[in-house]
C-alpha cells in the first residue's frame, strides 16, 4: 500500500466532484427540496375533510330538499367533517373520474338516497361511511352507544418521519451508484483509464480512492439531510448516530460495489446510464421508501427482502423510528455485507482497463 | 541507478528486443512477424501509415497488450514475470490520451508522480517541458500543444529508462510540433533511450537515429535515417508534370502525354527509378545535372511541354513509396 498514491487518488476524485456543480447540488440540494416538498406536502393539518357533491334537485321535491340541506347544515363550522359542494346532475361521472369530489350524493324521489363512489378508494370508502352517518343523525337517529372520541399525534409516527430514512438510504444508494460509474466510465471513455494501467498504480488502491472519496461525501450528505430532517421537519433519532453511521457506511460501499460492478466493462456514459437506471428502478419501486415494501403480495417478499436498498432502508428506519441498536440490524447488515464482497469480487476480475 | 536495484542485477545491453512478434483481431493481422531490436540510449522511431501496426506493437512492449506468438525483453526482462518492476521503469506516452480535464497541470503530476517509487521534481518536469506559466491552469484550457507536453512530462515524473512516445505530434500545429520535438532532442542528448511511432517522415528523420520502416504488420527497412535514403541509390527527387493542370471545377483526369511513357524514361542514364503520380512522372535520380539535359532534349523533339519541373532531395517519404509504391499519408 502506498499511502502518497492512495491520497493522491482520493484528492482526485475529492477534486473532480467538487468542481463539477452539477453534481453537488444534485447530490446535497435535490434531497433537501425533496424532503422539503413532501414536508409541506405532508404538513401537520387538522384531519382531511372530505369533499362531497349534492346533486341538485328540481324546486318542489321536498323530500330531496330536506336530504340537500340537512347535508349542507352538517358542513357548517369548524368541527365539520364534510365539505359538500353542488354538482349538475348531468357532470355526476365527470366530477368523479376527475376526483373533484369524493362521493356524490343523488337523492332519490321519496326521501331516499344513492351513494355513488368509487369503492377502491379508500377516500371515498370513508366518505361514505362519513356522510351516511352525518345525514343519518342530522335526520333525527340516535346514537345507541355513547362515544367520544380520543384522538392523539406521536412524533415518529408521520409519514414524513417514515420517508426520511427511506430516502437517505435511497440518496446513498443513488450518489454511490452514480458517482463511480460516471467517473469510472468517462476515465476508459478518455483512456485515461488505460493510461493509468500504464503507470505502476495499484489497481486495488484506484478502486479503494473511489470508496474513500464517497465516505467523505458521505458524511457530509448524511449530516444535510439528517440535519435538515431533524431541525426542520422534527424527524425524531432514537437510536445511536454510531448505529445509523456503520449501517450507512456499509450500505454506501455496497452501493458503491455495485456501481463498480455496473461500470466494470461500459465504455460509454450512455451505456452505463442505461445499465444503472436499470439496476436502481426495481428498488426505487420495491424497496419501500415511499411506501411500505409489505404492501407488496407475498409471494416476491424474498425478491423485495434481497434487495441491497430494502436492507438499507429497514436498517436506518428501524434504527431512527424504533431506536433499535446495531444488534437489532444484523440481518440487513449482512445482506448488504454480501453485496459488498459478490460485487467487489466480480468487479475486479471482469474490470476493463481499456 | 536510481532504482537502487539488486547488486545481481545485470543491465541488459538492449533496452528493447522484440521477436517473431504476431497479432491478430479476428480476421485482421495487425503485427505479423516483426522483429525489433533497439540499443541503450537509442532515439528509435517506427515509421509507417496508419494502420501499419505500430501502434499494437508499441502497446504490446508496453505491456498494455498481448502477443499471440513471438517474444518481447524490455530492458532485459518479460512483462509475464516483471511487470511491477518494468512499470516503474518505463516513461509512456499513449496516442490520444485525455487527462482529467478538471485537475490542473501541477494537480495533474502530483497524481502520476505518486505512482512512482522515485523520479524527478514535479518543478524540474514542469520547467522541463515548459508548461511553467500552466501550473495553476485546469487541464481542460490547455491548448494542443499544452496537452501534449503535458502528457510528456507525465511520462518522464518516473524518470525513465526507456519512454515510448505513441505519436507524440499527431494533430498539433507547426509550431506545437517543433517545441516537442526540440524537448525531444533534448532528452536524447540526456542520453535517454526512447522509442517513438510516427507517420511523419520529417519527424523521424529529424529525432530518429534508427528507423524502422513498418507495413503491413512487418519491417520492410531498417536503419539510420542516412542508409535508408542511400538504399534508394538515388541523390534526387524530379517532378514532372505533364499537359495542363485541369480545371478546378471540372473532374480531375490524369492527362499523362501518350507521347512519353515511364519506361522510356526510366530508360534514360542516372535514372534508377520512378513511378506515374497525377498528371505526371517522379523519377528518382542519382544526379540531377546528369539528367536535366536529356529530359529537355526529349522534351523539345516530341514537342512535349512541362507544366512543372521541380527536384528535391531523397528523403524518407521517397523511400516509403520505392518500397511500397505508395505515400505514407495515403496510409
Amino acid at each position: 500500500m502506498r499511502l502518497a498514491s492512495l491520497k493522491q487518488l482520493t484528492m482526485t476524485r475529492f477534486r473532480e466532484f467538487i468542481r463539477e456543480p452539477e453534481a453537488v447540488f444534485w447530490t446535497f440540494v435535490f434531497p433537501l427540496l425533496l424532503a422539503g416538498g413532501l414536508a409541506i406536502a405532508f404538513r401537520d393539518k387538522a384531519p382531511e375533510q372530505a369533499i362531497v357533491g349534492v346533486v341538485s334537485t328540481a324546486a318542489g321535491d321536498d323530500a330531496a330538499m330536506r336530504v340537500a340541506k340537512a347535508l349542507l347544515s352538517a358542513a357548517q363550522g369548524d368541527s365539520a367533517v364534510l365539505r359538500v359542494r353542488r354538482v349538475p346532475a348531468d357532470s355526476v361521472e365527470e366530477v368523479l373520474r376527475t376526483g373533484t369530489v369524493a362521493l356524490v350524493v343523488v337523492p332519490t324521489s321519496g326521501g331516499g338516497v344513492e351513494y355513488r363512489y368509487d369503492p377502491a378508494r379508500d377516500e371515498a370508502r370513508a366518505a361514505r361511511q362519513q356522510t351516511d352517518d352525518v345525514l343519518q343523525r342530522a335526520l333525527g337517529r340516535e346514537d345507541v352507544v355513547p362515544s367520544r372520541d380520543v384522538t392523539m399525534r406521536e412524533r415518529g409516527s408521520r409519514y414524513i418521519d417514515f420517508f426520511v430514512p427511506g430516502l437517505l438510504a435511497m440518496n446513498i444508494m443513488g450518489s454511490s451508484i452514480w458517482s463511480l460509474a460516471f467517473a469510472i466510465v468517462t476515465q476508459r471513455n478518455k483512456r485515461l483509464l488505460k493510461r493509468l494501467a500504464a503507470t505502476p498504480m495499484s489497481r486495488f488502491e484506484y478502486l479503494l480512492s473511489f470508496v474513500l472519496s464517497r465516505l467523505i461525501f458521505l458524511g457530509l450528505e448524511i449530516g444535510v439531510l439528517l440535519g435538515f430532517g431533524s431541525m426542520v421537519l422534527d424527524v425524531p433519532i432514537r437510536g445511536s448516530i454510531g448505529a445509523l453511521l456503520v449501517v450507512a457506511f456499509v450500505g454506501a460501499a455496497a452501493f458503491g460495489a455495485i456501481g463498480l460492478l455496473v461500470s466494470s466493462r461500459s465504455r460509454t456514459v450512455e451505456g452505463v446510464s442505461g445499465l444503472t437506471n436499470f439496476v436502481m428502478l426495481p428498488m426505487w419501486i420495491f424497496s419501500g421508501v415511499f411506501f411500505a415494501s409489505s404492501n407488496f403480495p407475498a409471494a416476491i417478499q424474498p425478491v423485495v427482502q434481497a434487495l441491497p436498498l430494502t436492507a438499507l432502508v429497514n436498517g436506518l428506519r428501524a434504527i431512527m423510528l424504533q431506536g433499535v441498536g446495531l444488534g437489532g440490524v444484523l440481518p440487513e447488515l449482512a445482506v448488504l455485507g454480501a453485496y459488498l464482497v459478490v460485487s467487489l469480487v466480480v468487479a475486479l476480475r471482469i474490470f476493463r482497463w481499456q | 541507478m536510481r532504482h537502487g536495484g539488486h547488486l545481481d542485477e545485470v543491465v541488459a545491453p538492449l533496452a528493447l528486443e522484440v521477436a517473431g512478434l504476431r497479432k491478430s483481431y479476428g480476421s485482421v493481422t495487425a503485427v505479423n512477424g516483426l522483429d525489433l531490436s533497439v540499443a541503450r540510449g537509442q532515439c528509435f522511431g517506427l515509421l509507417g501509415p496508419n494502420g501499419a501496426g505500430k501502434t499494437t506493437t508499441i502497446e504490446i512492449c508496453e505491456g498494455l497488450n498481448t502477443a499471440d506468438s513471438g517474444t518481447v525483453r524490455v530492458l532485459g526482462r518479460t512483462w509475464d514475470t516483471d511487470a511491477m518492476w518494468l512499470r516503474q521503469r518505463l516513461g509512456i506516452q499513449l496516442q490520444e490520451t485525455q487527462l482529467a480535464d478538471k485537475l490542473t497541470v501541477q494537480e495533474t503530476l502530483s497524481l502520476f508522480r505518486s505512482f512512482y517509487d522515485a523520479g524527478r521534481s514535479i518543478d524540474e518536469v514542469i520547467d522541463l517541458v515548459q508548461l511553467g506559466e500552466k501550473r495553476t491552469a485546469r487541464v481542460l484550457g490547455l491548448s494542443g500543444g499544452q496537452k501534449q507536453r503535458l502528457a510528456l512530462a507525465c511520462a518522464l515524473v518516473g524518470d525513465p529508462e526507456l519512454l515510448f512516445l505513441d505519436e507524440p505530434t499527431t494533430g498539433l500545429d507547426p509550431q506545437s510540433r517543433r517545441q516537442l520535438w526540440s524537448l525531444v532532442e533534448g532528452l536524447k542528448r540526456d542520453g535517454r533511450t526512447i522509442v517513438l511511432t510516427t507517420h511523419y517522415m520529417d519527424e523521424a528523420e529529424r529525432l530518429c537515429d534508427n528507423i524502422a520502416i513498418v507495413d503491413h504488420g512487418q519491417v520492410i527497412a531498417l536503419g539510420t535515417p542516412r542508409q535508408l535514403i542511400a538504399s534508394l541509390g538515388a541523390d534526387n527527387v524530379i517532378r514532372l508534370g505533364l499537359g495542363e493542370p485541369a480545371p478546378t471545377n471540372a473532374p480531375v483526369t490524369v492527362s499523362v502525354d501518350a507521347s512519353v511513357s515511364l519506361d522510356e524514361l526510366l530508360h534514360l542514364p542516372d535514372v534508377t527509378g520512378g513511378r506515374v503520380v497525377a498528371s505526371g512522372y517522379e523519377l528518382r535520380v542519382s544526379s540531377v545535372q546528369a539528367v536535366l539535359p536529356s529530359l529537355l532534349r526529349l522534351a523539345e523533339s516530341r514537342g512535349i511541354r512541362w507544366t512543372e519541373l521541380s527536384t528535391h532531395s531523397a528523403t524518407l517519404e521517397d523511400v516509403f513509396v520505392a518500397l511500397t509504391g505508395r505515400e505514407l499519408r495515403e496510409g
